[in-house]
């Protein structure tokens, strides 16, 4: 189990120090939990926080009892976490099947390969070969960056706006991917979004807005709320019901 | 005799387990050590100078013919002088490459002069490797010079690589192409120490419809130079590419001087050259899938020339 201690993160920026992130405390004790809230509210700072990205500024992550809030992004990588980014990073040369390997930990044949990749809704045959580089488009991008994470298979994935540039048809398919993860997963997958049919997967949701965490608690506790305000998070609120986000 | 020293360098330079079949020549410290033609591969010695010269008839199709030098032998300098005669409606390739190991403290040096005349669509595959080993103080030293003449209707491709151990190189490359005849280069370098790497292309599309794609992907090292040249001279209705792509590191310099010339009012020529250290977002995207620094970083860079 992942779990957060008073988390708070402040940035450097050119008007002075900003508090991202101030005393956030949360256990990841469930299966399938997605963050939601308004955007600049601090959500991919958590992720990459829990990922080491960033060090916080305060606070502490454990990770199955163990104080990990020290450990670099490798050894946070090596002791079961993931993390999809939110815009994948482009490699020139290195294909699609030596980024699936290297996910993997060991090289995969094709039919492996075709397994993530399926699961993503790409054509394996299409796409083992194909350079992670800029010939592939932004929704493109993103799936393979979600089949790396599956390729993992680790106690901890987490995903930073999985459906951000994914098309409506492929949208769907990612729905079933994380409801399959959902099901056979043996730790905890963490999502950020705004998408309402992913916080309707999720077992709980956070709710986290300026820096601070506003609820968190078990979907059906926390959906109503969302949906029934504005004070809170009035991006997703828009979102939620089908307005521009 | 080749010794294992001789063996290993072939290996690498020519992916040569055991002698290969078809057409051969292998040159070691400065002299024949074995060949073989075949019906339609001729490789007779020049009589004026040092060298060789490769004749494939045409029509000749799907055979390879492989002419790998090597030098274990430290103050040795080699020049030799070796033609490509490429008969019309050929479709060969032809593997080349150097390898030298000096345990010793003078210079080796091995300068080959390379001469193509592809005939009229004609296809030739070209694969020169450069490679260089030995614990001894004296330098490994390689200028290789490429002339590439084009007839109608040929293909060329071109790749060449230096990866490891060629402390000082000077690399020459110039192609004058027909009609509708086509050049494709890909070089691939990295540079470590105190090495130093130029590359100078000059490709002269004279003929209508020719094209040519000049790709250069390399990597600097620790103190070691790259400079880069390309000139690309559209002569006529033609299409030119050339791109260089560096990545350096420590305190390596790297120099990309790409130039087209357009002579022509149909000549359409593009130029890229971009230089710039490893992606901080690479390096991380790489360590969370468990890579330390180190081995993301021979990731991207294996990748990158590969």
């Amino acid at each position: 189990m992942l779990e957060l201690k008073n988390i708070s993160f402040t940035a450097e920026t050119e008007n002075g120090e900003k508090e991202i992130l101030n005393d956030i405390s949360l256990k990841f004790d469930d299966r399938f939990i997605a963050i939601t809230g308004p955007n600049g509210g601090g959500k991919s700072t958590l992720a990459k926080i829990i990922a080491g990205i960033y060090t916080p500024s305060s606070g502490k992550i454990f990770l199955d009892g163990e104080d990990i809030t020290g450990l670099s992004i490798t050894d946070r990588a090596r002791k079961g976490i993931s993390f999809a980014f939110q815009q994948p990073v482009r490699f020139k040369g290195i294909t699609v099947k030596d980024l699936i390997s290297l996910a993997s930990g060991k090289e995969i044949s094709v039919g492996e390969a075709c397994e993530y990749l399926s699961r993503v809704g790409l054509c394996a045959r299409d796409y083992i070969d194909r350079e992670v580089n800029s010939s592939l488009s932004g929704g493109e991008l993103k799936r393979i960056e979600i089949a790396t994470v599956l390729a993992r298979g680790t106690k901890i994935s987490v995903f930073d706006e999985p459906e951000a540039g994914i098309d409506l048809w492929s949208f769907n398919s990612l729905i079933k991917v994380f409801e399959r993860m959902n099901a056979s997963v043996g730790g905890s997958i963490i999502i950020i979004s705004h998408q309402e049919r992913i916080l309707n997967i999720a077992d709980k949701v956070v709710v986290i807005a300026a820096g601070k965490l506003k609820a968190y608690g078990k979907k059906q506790d926390i959906l109503p709320e969302l949906l029934s305000t504005d004070t809170t998070c009035g991006v997703l609120a828009d979102s939620l019901e089908g307005k521009t986000c | 005799m080749l010794n294992d020293t001789d063996k290993q360098l072939l290996k690498i330079i020519a992916d040569m387990d055991a002698i290969p079949t078809g057409a051969y020549n292998i040159r070691a410290n400065g002299a024949l050590e074995n060949r073989n033609t075949t019906a339609n591969i001729d490789i007779r010695t020049k009589e004026d100078k040092p060298g060789i010269d490769i004749i494939i008839r045409p029509g000749t199709k799907n055979e390879t013919v492989h002419i790998p030098v090597i030098i274990d032998k430290t103050g040795l300098s080699d020049t030799v002088y070796n033609d490509f005669i490429i008969g019309e409606n050929a479709d060969v390739t032809i593997m080349a490459g150097c390898g030298i190991h000096n345990c010793g403290s003078e210079e080796s040096r091995h300068d080959g002069i390379h001469t193509f005349f592809v005939g009229k669509n004609a296809k030739v595959k070209y694969i020169e490797r450069h490679y260089g080993e030995g614990d001894g103080t004296g330098e490994r030293v390689m200028n290789p010079t490429t002339i590439v003449n084009i007839a109608d209707g040929g293909y060329m491709e071109m790749e060449t690589t230096q990866i490891k151990g060629i402390d000082s190189t000077k690399r020459t490359t110039t192609a004058s192409l027909s009609d509708g005849a086509t050049l494709v280069i890909k070089e691939k370098i990295m540079t470590h120490g105190t090495q130093t790497a130029e590359t100078d292309f000059t490709v002269d599309l004279n003929g209508a419809e020719s094209g040519a794609n000049v790709i250069s992907r390399s990597v600097a090292k620790d103190n070691s130079y790259q400079c880069f040249k390309s000139n690309i001279n559209g002569n006529n209705k033609c299409s030119g590419h050339t791109e260089c792509d560096a990545i350096i590191m420590d305190d390596a310099k790297v120099s990309a001087i790409p130039e087209i010339c357009a002579n022509h009012i149909d000549a359409s020529l593009i130029h890229e050259a971009a230089i710039g250290k490893i992606a901080g977002e690479q390096l991380t995207k790489l360590m969370t899938l468990g890579l330390d620094e180190k081995q993301a970083e021979e990731e991207i860079i294996n990748g990158f020339l590969k």
